[in-house]
C-alpha cells in the first residue's frame, strides 16, 4: 500500500504511513476486525448506505464528515487529540513530571489492563446491539444506532492503536483477544458483566446509551487525565464521539416520555399500554435497572487498584485539574456508604481508596440532568409524576450493597419485601413482553413507530424525512 | 563501611597478609595478617582474623598457584603466628558492615573456598591445612576447604566453630555443611562441636572426624612432609613449568564505563543496568598448547574469563544498586569457536584444563550473583560455545528475529551456536551443565537442544530449540527490551534475588548448593535479626563484657 492508500483507508493523525510497527500490526488485525464486524456487527443492512459521520481529522473541519457510507467501508481511523505542549502530570506521586510519551516498564501491566478493560467494552456494545436494526422505530433511529456502532468500533481501534503502538507483542495478543471475546459467550465472555447482556429492545438501547455510555464517559474522562499522554489524547478524542451516544440516549428517552404524555393526553388515561405506548412507571423501572447496572461498572466503593492507579498517575479523577485540592490525596479521607445488616451507614476511608465512589458521585450528578429535562416536560404536560434515580444501593451486585436489598428510595428491605416489590421496581416479564410487542421496524423515511415521538431536528440539518439509511 | 571502591586486583608483591613460598612441587601459603592493614578503619585484624582484603589476597594466591605454578602439586596452608592458625572473620568488621557487604563478603569467601576444593579435585593441586595453632570459626572453615587437615597436638590448639555461642550467627563459610557433608562427622557430635566455644583438640578431633591427623609440635613438620610427598606422587601436574604470568588486567575506567581488553561494562544508573559487551577475538589465537603458554594471559580465552571475573566482582561489591546485568557480545562467532577449539582438542593439558575450570568458576560466579541477568542476542553478536553459556545463564534472553530492517545495509541476522563446550565443560553448582539445568526433567527437549551442537541457529530456530526466551523482531525489539528492563527495575530487589536463586538451581543438591542456599539463606536471615545485629545483639555486645539480650521466641 502506498502512503496515500494507507491514509485514505485508515484516516489517522499518528503518522501511520511512516510507522512500520503499526502497519505490520494493523495488517494482521484489520482483516480480523472486518471479519468480526461482518459476524457480530449489525445483523442486517450490511450493504445499505448509511448517512454517517466519519472523523478524518481532529480539527473542527475534519472530525465530522457526513456522507452515505456502507458500514464495512466505514473508514475507522486513529485519532488522538492535538498534543498539549509541555504537558505535565497533574496528580499522584509523579505530579509535576513531564507526561509520559512511552509506557514506563514499571506500569506496563497496569496500563495494559486499564486499556484492555476499556477497549473490551467498545466492541461488546456493538455485539449487544447487533439485532436492534431489525426493529428500528425509524430510519433516523436506525442511522443513530449505526453511528453509535461504527464509533464504538472506532473506539476499539483507538484502544487497539495504543496496544499495538506501545505494548509490543503482548499488546498485539491483547488486541486479538478483544475480537475473540464475545458478549454473552459463556466460555469467552466480555470482561465486564454488564456487557454480556443483550440489548433486547429500543427502550433498553436508549437507556443503555444514556446510562452505560455515560459510565464510559466518566471512565474515559478519568483516563484523559492519565500521565501516559497517548492514552490521554486518545480518550480526549473519544469523548467527543461519546457525547453523541449520550445524546441518542437522552433524546431517545425524552422522545419516549414525550410520546407517552401525548398518548395520555389523547386518551385521557395513565395507562397507555392499550394504545401502543409505554407507561411512565414502566419507564421508571427500565431506568432503575439500567442505572443500577451502570453503577456496578464503577466497581466497589473502595479499591486498592483505583488508589494505585491514581498514585501512579495512570487514572485521575473527573476533571482532575479543576479540583481544588493537592491532587495527591495522601492523607485525605472521606466517607463512603456502608451496608450492614442494621442498615445503610457510612465509614471513613482514605480518599485514595474511595476514588471509585468519588467518580460514581460525579456520574450520578450528571445522570440527574437528563431526568430534570424529562420531568420538566412531564410537568409541562400537567402530569403528576416524577422520574427519579433510584438510591445508589438499589439492585447492586458490586460493592457494599451486593447481597443486600435496598429499595429505590433507599431503605434496607428484607428478602420478602424485595420479592414482593420487585415487579414494581424492576422491569417485569409483562413489561418486557409489552415493550417487545411494540418493537416493529419502521423504514419509511420520516415515519416513526407509535411508542416514540419524532426528534425535534434531523441529523446535520437534514430534514426528518431524509433517507438516513438507503435500504 | 564507607563507599570506598574495593579493588580486587593484587599480586604477591603487594600482599599484606600472606606469604607464598614455592619449593618445587610444594607451595606453602602462610597466613600472617597485618592487624593494621584492614580494608576499612575501625577494626584491627588481630590474631590472624580476616576481612575481605585478606580474602582478596587469598583468592589471588589460589589463582596464581594454579596458573603460574603448574609444578606445584600440593599447597600447604598454615598460620604464621604463634599458637594461632586463624581466628576467622573479624568480628569488628562484621559488626560494622552493611548487610549487603556481609552477604557479599560471605559469598566471595565461599567461592574462594570452593575454588580451593576445585583445585584439589580437578587440577590435581591438593590443598593441605597444616593447622599449627588454634583454628576458630572461619579459620577452621578454611581448613575444611582443604583436602586434609593436620592439627598440631600441643595440648592447646583446637579447632572450633564458636559462632553460635559467641556471636549468635552461623559459621558463614560452609563450616556446618562441610563438617557433615564432606567430613561425615556424626550430626550429634557436629552439634556438640558447633555449640562449644573451646572447640575440640588433639585425639578427640581425630576421633570425631574433625581433622585427619595430629602430631606433636616436634614431629608436625615431618607429618606435613610425609603428607605432601604422598599426595604429590598422585598428581598429574607437570614436574616443571613454565607457568604463565597473570599480568595485571588491561582496564580503563571512564565515568560509568569500564573498558577491558575483551569487554566493556557500562552502567546506566537511571535504568539500574550494567551492560557487559564481550568482544570475540579479533586476532589469530593460539592453536596449540605451546602457543597457548606462549600467549599466556594474553590469549583471548583466558583474558576474557579474567575480565569477566573481575567485572562481576567489581559490580557485586561496588555497584550494589545496579540490579540488572545485561550481556551482549560483538564479533565473529567463528573466531570464538576457533579459539575454543584448542580447549576441546587438548583437555588434558594442564593450562587448557585450568582455563576450562576457570571459565566454569567464573560462570558459576555469575549464577550466584544477586542480580537479574538478561542476555540480548543481536546481529553482529557471537554467542557461540563458551559465550553461549551467557544465554543459558540468563534469567531471560531476547534474540532479534531477523535483522535491523531500517539500516541501509542490514546485517546478517543474529545466530547462536552451541558447541561441545556447552555439554558439560561448565558445571553449575548443582553439578549439571546449564543445558541440563535448563531442561531438567525433560530429556527429549535436552536431546533436541544438544542435537543442535555446531549449528548456527537463527532466532526462530533458537526459540524452537528453547534456547532463548523471546524472539521479537526489529519493530518490537526496542520496546520489548526497554519495558522488560524497566519493569524488572521496578520490582523489589530482595524478591527478585530470591526468585532468581530459586529458579536458577533446579535439580540435585550438592555441597555447594547447600552452602549457597540453605546455609547462606539462613545466615542472611540471622544477619537481619536483632539477636545478632540489634543494639543488644551478640555482634554488638561481643567483647563488651555484657551478655546479649535475646528475644527468646523461636521463629
Ligand atoms: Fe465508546
Ligand atoms: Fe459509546
Amino acid at each position: 500500500m502506498t502512503i496515500v492508500d494507507i491514509n485514505a483507508k485508515i484516516p489517522n493523525n499518528v503518522d501511520l504511513a511512516d510507522d512500520r510497527r503499526l502497519q505490520r500490526a494493523l495488517e494482521g488485525w484489520q482483516p480480523k476486525f472486518i471479519r468480526w464486524w461482518e459476524e457480530l456487527g449489525p445483523v442486517a443492512f450490511k450493504r445499505s448506505p448509511v448517512f454517517l459521520r466519519t472523523a478524518i481529522d481532529v480539527g473542527r473541519e475534519g472530525w465530522a464528515n457526513f456522507d452515505h457510507v456502507e458500514m464495512p467501508d466505514y473508514r475507522w481511523g486513529i485519532f488522538l487529540a492535538e498534543p498539549e505542549p509541555d504537558r505535565r502530570i497533574a496528580f499522584g506521586d509523579h505530579q509535576g513530571d513531564d507526561a509520559w510519551q512511552e509506557i514506563p516498564g514499571e506500569y506496563r501491566a497496569d496500563l495494559q489492563r486499564l486499556i484492555v478493560v476499556q477497549g473490551d467494552t467498545e466492541p461488546a456494545s456493538v455485539e449487544q446491539q447487533q439485532k436492534l436494526c431489525l426493529t428500528a422505530p425509524s430510519l433516523y433511529d436506525m442511522r443513530n444506532l449505526f453511528q453509535v456502532n461504527v464509533e464504538e468500533g472506532r473506539h476499539l481501534w483507538a484502544m487497539v492503536y495504543l496496544l499495538h503502538r506501545y505494548f509490543g507483542r503482548a499488546g498485539r495478543d491483547e488486541a486479538d483477544e478483544m475480537l475473540e471475546r464475545h458478549s454473552g459467550d459463556t466460555d469467552n465472555p466480555r470482561i465486564l458483566g454488564a456487557f454480556n447482556e443483550e440489548t433486547p429492545d429500543w427502550l433498553s438501547f436508549y437507556m443503555f446509551t444514556y446510562f452505560t455510555d455515560r459510565d464510559g464517559k466518566y471512565q474515559l474522562a478519568s483516563l484523559r487525565e492519565s500521565a501516559f499522554d497517548p492514552l490521554s489524547r486518545t480518550c480526549d478524542f473519544m469523548l467527543k464521539e461519546e457525547a453523541h451516544h449520550m445524546f441518542v440516549g437522552a433524546s431517545g428517552v425524552g422522545r419516549v416520555v414525550q410520546r407517552t404524555l401525548e398518548l395520555m393526553h389523547e386518551h385521557d388515561t395513565d395507562d397507555v399500554h392499550p394504545h401502543g405506548g409505554l407507561n411512565l412507571d414502566l419507564i421508571q423501572r427500565y431506568l432503575n435497572f439500567h442505572y443500577a447496572v451502570s453503577l456496578d461498572l464503577f466497581g466497589a466503593e473502595t479499591s486498592t487498584n483505583a488508589a494505585n492507579y491514581f498514585a501512579a498517575g495512570l487514572k485521575g479523577r473527573f476533571q482532575e485539574e479543576r479540583r481544588d485540592d493537592d491532587h495527591v490525596l495522601r492523607d485525605a479521607t472521606r466517607l463512603v456508604p456502608e451496608a450492614t445488616d442494621d442498615g445503610i451507614g457510612v465509614r471513613e476511608v482514605p480518599q485514595l481508596a474511595a476514588l471509585n465512589e468519588t467518580l460514581r458521585e460525579d456520574y450520578t450528578e450528571d445522570c440527574g440532568k437528563g431526568l430534570d429535562r424529562w420531568n420538566r416536560s412531564i410537568a409541562e404536560a400537567g402530569v403528576d409524576f416524577e422520574l427519579r434515580l433510584p438510591h445508589f444501593g438499589f439492585n447492586r451486585n458490586v460493592g457494599t450493597f451486593a447481597g443486600h436489598h435496598v429499595s429505590p428510595d433507599g431503605r434496607m428491605v428484607s428478602d420478602a419485601q424485595w420479592h414482593a416489590n420487585a415487579s414494581d421496581w424492576l422491569p417485569s416479564d409483562d413489561d418486557k413482553a409489552h415493550v417487545k410487542s411494540l418493537q416493529v421496524a419502521v423504514t419509511e423515511p420520516g415515519k416513526m413507530a407509535g411508542w416514540v415521538a419524532p426528534p425535534a431536528t434531523g441529523i446535520n440539518r437534514k430534514p426528518l424525512e431524509f433517507e438516513y439509511v438507503r435500504l | 563501611m564507607s563507599d570506598l571502591e574495593i579493588e580486587f586486583e593484587t599480586s604477591p608483591e603487594q600482599y599484606r597478609h600472606w606469604v607464598v613460598e614455592i619449593d618445587r612441587e610444594r607451595a606453602t601459603l602462610t597466613m600472617n595478617v597485618d592487624p593494621t592493614a584492614g580494608l576499612r578503619d575501625g577494626y584491627e585484624l588481630k590474631t590472624n582474623s580476616y576481612d575481605l582484603g585478606v580474602d582478596i589476597e587469598l583468592y589471588d594466591a589460589v589463582q596464581r598457584l594454579r596458573f603460574e605454578h603448574p609444578e606445584v602439586k600440593v599447597v600447604v596452608v598454615t598460620g604464621g603466628l604463634d599458637k594461632i592458625f586463624c581466628a576467622g572473620a573479624n568480628i569488628g568488621m562484621l559488626a560494622g558492615a552493611t548487610h549487603e557487604h556481609k552477604v557479599n563478603f560471605c559469598k566471595f569467601t565461599n567461592e574462594t573456598r570452593n575454588s580451593i576444593e576445585d583445585a584439589t579435585a580437578h587440577s590435581s593441586q591438593v590443598w593441605i591445612a597444616a593447622v599449627n595453632g588454634t583454628a576458630a570459626g572461619g579459620g577452621y572453615e578454611l581448613a575444611l576447604a582443604c583436602d586434609e587437615i593436620l592439627l598440631v597436638d600441643d595440648r592447646a590448639s583446637s579447632v572450633s566453630l564458636p559462632e553460635i555461642p559467641l556471636l549468635a550467627v552461623l559459621p558463614g563459610t560452609g563450616g556446618l555443611t562441610r563438617v557433615v557433608e564432606k567430613r561425615h562427622v556424626r550430626r550429634d557430635l557436629a552439634d556438640a562441636f558447633a555449640t562449644r566455644t573451646e572447640g575440640v583438640r588433639g585425639r578427640q578431633a581425630v576421633d570425631w572426624g574433625l581433622v585427619d591427623q595430629t602430631a606433636p609440635l616436634s614431629s608436625f613438620g615431618n607429618l606435613i612432609d610425609e603428607r605432601v610427598a604422598a599426595r604429590a606422587v598422585e598428581s598429574d601436574r607437570p614436574d616443571l613449568g613454565p607457568g604463565i604470568r597473570l599480568v595485571p588486567l588491561d582496564r580503563t575506567v571512564d565515568g560509568d564505563s569500564v573498558e577491558y581488553s575483551a569487554m566493556s561494562v557500562s552502567i546506566d544508573r537511571r535504568a539500574g543496568t550494567a551492560t557487559f559487551t564481550i568482544a570475540a577475538p579479533d586476532a589469530p589465537q593460539p592453536a596449540t598448547p605451546d602457543e597457548l603458554i606462549e600467549a599466556g594471559a594474553g590469549a583471548w580465552v583466558l583474558r576474557c574469563a579474567r575480565e569477566l571475573d573481575a567485572a562481576v566482582l567489581h559490580l557485586r561489591f561496588n555497584e550494589t544498586a545496579i540490579g540488572t546485568w545485561v550481556f551482549r557480545t560483538e564479533g565473529d562467532a567463528d573466531a570464538v569457536a576457533v579459539a575454543e577449539q584448542l580447549l576441546a582438542d587438548h583437555p588434558d593439558h594442564w593450562l587448557v584444563r585450568e582455563i576450562r575450570l576457570y571459565w566454569a568458576r567464573t560462570l558459576k560466579r555469575l549464577d550466584l550473583s544477586a542480580r537479574s541477568l538478561m542476555t540480548l542476542i543481536e546481529p553482529g553478536s557471537c554467542f557461540a560455545g563458551v559465550l553461549a553459556e551467557l544465554v543459558l545463564a540468563a534469567d531471560r534472553s531476547f534474540m532479534l528475529d531477523g535483522t535491523w530492517e531500517d539500516l541501509d545495509d542490514p546485517p546478517e541476522p543474529a545466530t547462536i551456536r552451541l558447541t561441545g563446550a556447552n555439554l558439560g565443560w561448565f558445571a553449575m553448582s548443582n553439578g549439571l551443565s546449564r543445558l541440563q539445568t535448563r531442561f531438567w526433567g525433560r530429556p527429549a527437549a535436552l536431546a533436541a537442544a544438544e542435537a543442535t551442537v555446531g549449528t548456527e541457529l537463527e532466532a526462530r530456530e533458537a526459540a524452537g530449540a528453547e534456547l532463548v526466551t523471546f524472539a521479537p523482531d526489529d519493530i518490537d525489539w526496542d520496546d520489548e527490551v526497554r519495558i522488560a528492563l524497566e519493569e524488572r527495575n521496578s520490582f523489589s530487589p530482595d524478591a527478585l534475588t530470591a526468585m532468581e536463586a530459586n529458579y536458577r538451581f533446579v535439580g540435585p543438591e550438592t555441597m555447594e548448593t547447600k552452602i549457597f542456599s540453605r546455609l547462606s539463606a539462613w545466615q542472611n536471615w540471622i544477619f537481619q535479626r536483632p539477636n545478632a545485629v540489634g543494639p543488644n545483639g551478640a555482634l554488638q555486645r561481643f567483647g563488651t563484657g555484657s551478655r546479649p539480650d535475646f528475644d527468646t521466641r523461636r521463629v
